[in-house]
């Protein structure tokens, strides 16, 4: 339990910024370390705009959020996510359910509820972009069975 | 002097025209003082003279839109947390000489007390602004006004439905300004029992007795 939540808090500082750092400010965490990024321009992105769905490129590929998610922190206190995509609310968001799979603890029993470890969605669900190639490839997805 | 004699009223040749001016200076000064204090202690400058307010609310405040955004167009504390209107903007104020106590007692003096009670001070605002109708966010967001083709997908989606349903801003915006307090969204063990958060369909005072110290 304490490493989970050692390990929220870190990676929810990571996502979410937390301690407030304007953009400009040198990044120094509130016990005073400064980050090894600097000054990079990592979170200073424009997130995308809502567009219609790009569609997957591969079987099981996790979808792509075809929405903006400016401002959208996942802390230890809140995820943002969750507050439209979970099985609750989703009926009333209209949002797209959280996946069965993502129920199930590292033994692969169902949980009641959605894993901690899935907790941090930006870690398989990115914003989509129309993003062309930077090498040319002749990549094509496996067929699905039957096909 | 017989002229003007003619023309003052009793009253006034009873306690002496000096003193009738001298009154009228004094209301000019009083109410000049007293409004001028009232809109001093109603700037952003005043709000984050306090550590306890600049060094939690304000530094998260500024990640967000209503600090800084593509027009520069920026609302400061007062225009969320103090009402317009002459009438509740006093009551505010007076009940606001209760953080004056808590200022002086240190009640949220650490990061660490702050976070302990960010849930009931959330839920202190979230209450009073569902209870007015989100009237500081409609000073400047108004329905009426709302270009729904301008909006993303989403909000074009929700915004008529929610104020078909009734909803207020609030219902929906919570922690934009700042970082939400812990909230039992029923993922893990984590924040179990903490804050429910509530989206307009059941009211404030039902999440309040839910609330617990999430403080671990």
């Amino acid at each position: 339990m304490r490493l989970i939540t050692a390990l929220a808090l870190a990676a929810g500082m990571l996502l979410g910024g937390v301690g407030g750092v304007s953009a400009q400010e040198l990044r120094v965490n509130e016990i005073g370390i400064e980050s090894i990024e600097g000054n990079s321009k990592v979170d200073m992105f424009r997130p995308e705009k809502d567009q219609a769905t790009i569609p997957r490129n591969f079987q099981k590929q996790p979808p792509l959020i075809p929405h903006s998610i400016k401002g959208y922190n996942i802390t230890q206190n809140f995820n943002k996510c969750m507050d439209c995509h979970s099985k609750e609310r989703a009926d009333e968001t209209g949002a797209t359910k959280v996946a069965k799979s993502h129920y199930l603890d590292r033994e692969d029993k169902k949980q009641a509820n959605i894993s901690p470890r899935r907790y941090f969605c930006m870690q398989c669900h990115v914003p989509q972009f129309d993003a062309k190639p930077l090498v040319a490839n002749t990549y094509k997805p496996a067929t699905k069975k039957g096909e | 002097m017989m002229s003007l004699d003619k023309f003052t009223p009793a009253w006034v040749k009873r306690i002496g025209l000096v003193t009738v001016l001298g009154l009228f200076v004094a209301g000019i000064v009083f109410w000049g003082g007293f409004n001028w204090a009232l809109e001093s202690t109603n700037k952003e400058s005043f709000c984050i003279s306090c550590h306890e307010m600049e060094e939690n609310v304000f530094r998260e405040y500024q990640n967000t839109v209503h600090y800084t955004n593509r027009t520069g167009v920026r609302a400061t504390c007062p225009d969320c947390h103090v009402p317009k209107e002459w009438g509740p903007k006093m009551i505010r104020k007076i009940q606001a000489s209760n953080e004056v106590l808590h200022k002086i007692l240190g009640t949220i003096d650490t990061p660490e007390k702050f976070n302990a009670k960010r849930g009931q001070l959330a839920q202190n605002e979230w209450r009073r602004m569902k209870a007015n109708d989100s009237q500081e966010c409609r000073n400047c967001h108004r329905y009426d006004y709302m270009d729904y083709t301008e909006q993303g997908n989403r909000a074009a989606k929700q915004h008529p439905q929610a104020f078909t349903e009734g909803k207020t801003c609030i219902d929906c915006h919570k922690g934009i300004a700042h970082q939400l307090p812990a909230i039992d969204q029923h993922i893990g063990k984590q924040n179990d029992g903490a804050v429910a958060i509530s989206h307009g369909e059941k009211p404030a005072e039902a999440a309040k007795e839910e609330e617990k110290p999430a403080a671990k």
